[in-house]
């Protein structure tokens, strides 16, 4: 059997004096869309962020594939296990500054074509290409974003609460995409959300209450 | 031009006068400086004479090892007034002095080099004075730029992290910026020059009789020598400062 895509075993993450997580422990299968919920301040942003190798738990392992963090580049394995910020900012100039970023870090020639069929599937004009970010709305600016994450099919995404600050209409398309991403492509879906209709989608719920898993079998 | 370059010591005394001034306003102005302008004016007397006769003893020996030694203490002197600026950055200090020494070789040697300063102490003491305390500022400007720059870009750098950007990558638009930061001052005092203030180089000479038209050459020389040792140091600076803001994970080290 293969080992499950992440691993978490006693994950711990404190600053000088609070614990934010204790003991956190879970298996992630490929293909599964996992939610993360409990009370704001509870840890779950940090809990995504600490996967998404953005920081090291004070204690406990993190194990990708069976094969533990801290032994794999940083850098493949963000490109593998993405984390999504919950009103993501957009970079420099234009909306081509920000897809062309994943290429140029990949040291590739930029896929304009494969650009413009995922912004049609994000429901922006392709014309969108070359407009200055600061002209999009709040929106637009987290569709860009979310095509900047898919470019390069990522085999985790690590989604923080991406949904909260959207109306109903930018909502759907971004969950339509991510579902389509999710069920067609087998990309591994770990979110934090507070959102009914997204917690129903889910496989599987995990919820941390103070920085502890409490045990829900609500399966 | 019949010019007096001489302050007699009662000249001196009384342009203390001027700092009795400072003070006033400070008294009744309720300010807390009082001591501070007493201490500020005490130290540039106390500096002022050490150097002048420091300067004098150097001038005159017109040594090739002695006038180097001036030029090392006055590089180590700037670098050391940059990494104060650096908010605890490590490694700052080192990265101060390669990038103030390499910035002020540079500069200094093609000086030389184009026959428009000479090798003796009464030039290049003066001249490296001023780079070196340009490049300070620049350096010192760069670090602070770069220091609020991770701080407010933090989202950003953390984004392009999370697509699998290297620690380069992921800074590159801050390390542009702060370079920038870093040249400004320089850049911008070359443009108003003339127009806002007449320099300190230009100034000195002229009031040594120099002719203006004279004057205006060495001036020429000296904005040129400042925008080419803030660039060369705050570049410097920024390449070897950005990786100081990650661990060997590759995360973003908050501070």
């Amino acid at each position: 059997m293969n080992p499950p895509i992440l691993s978490l075993k006693n994950v711990s993450y404190q600053t000088d004096q609070t614990k934010i997580l204790e003991n956190i422990s879970f298996d992630v299968q490929k293909g599964e869309n996992i939610t993360i919920t409990g009370p704001s301040g509870s840890g779950k942003s940090t809990l995504l962020k600490m996967i998404g190798s953005l920081f090291t738990p004070t204690s406990g392992t993190i194990a990708y594939k069976g094969e533990q963090l801290e032994t794999i580049d940083p850098l493949t394995y963000r490109k593998a296990v993405s984390y999504f910020f919950q009103n993501a900012s957009l970079f420099d100039e234009t909306v081509k500054d920000n897809l062309a970023f994943p290429y140029e870090i990949r040291d590739q020639e930029i896929d304009e074509s494969q650009i413009k069929t995922y912004l049609k599937q994000v429901e922006l004009p392709t014309s969108y290409y070359d407009k200055p970010v600061n002209a999009l709305s709040g929106g637009e600016k987290q569709r860009i974003a979310l095509v900047r994450n898919l470019l390069f099919k990522p085999e985790v995404l690590l989604l923080d609460e991406i949904t909260s600050a959207l109306d109903a209409e930018n909502q759907e398309i971004i969950l339509s995409l991510l579902n389509e991403r999710n069920q067609k492509d087998g990309v591994t879906i770990l979110k934090v959300t507070h959102d009914e209709t997204e917690i129903a989608e889910s496989t599987r719920v995990i919820r941390i209450v103070k920085g502890r898993m409490e045990d829900s079998h609500g399966e | 031009m019949g010019n007096s370059l001489e302050i007699s010591n009662w000249s001196l005394f009384f342009s203390t006068g001027l700092l009795l001034m400072a003070i006033f306003v400070d008294y009744k102005q309720k300010l807390g400086l009082g001591n501070e302008i007493f201490i500020a004016g005490l130290r540039a007397v106390v500096q002022l004479f050490v150097i002048g006769y420091v300067l004098s003893y150097v001038f005159n020996l017109d040594n090739v090892l002695v006038t180097f030694a001036m030029v090392l203490f006055i590089v180590f002197n700037a670098s050391y007034n940059a990494h104060k600026r650096s908010e605890g950055m490590p490694n700052s200090l080192r990265i101060s002095l390669i990038s103030l020494g390499t910035g002020t070789t540079l500069t200094l040697g093609l000086l030389i080099a184009t026959g428009t300063i000479e090798w003796v102490p009464s030039q290049i003491v003066p001249i490296t004075g001023m780079i070196a305390s340009n490049a300070m500022v620049a350096v010192g400007l760069t670090y602070r730029a770069l220091n609020d720059k991770f701080k407010d870009q933090r989202q950003q750098v953390l984004e392009k992290l999370s697509l699998g950007a290297n620690e380069k990558q992921a800074s590159m638009t801050i390390i542009r910026e702060s370079i920038k930061t870093g040249m400004t001052p320089s850049i911008d005092s070359t443009k108003t020059v003339g127009l806002v203030s007449l320099p300190g180089m230009m100034s000195g000479l002229i009031f040594a009789g120099i002719e203006p038209t004279e004057a205006i050459r060495y001036q020429i020389v000296v904005m040129f020598m400042l925008i080419g040792v803030t660039s060369i140091s705050s570049v410097i600076a920024s390449f070897m400062s950005y990786k100081q803001f990650y661990n060997d994970q590759k995360q973003l080290i908050s501070r």
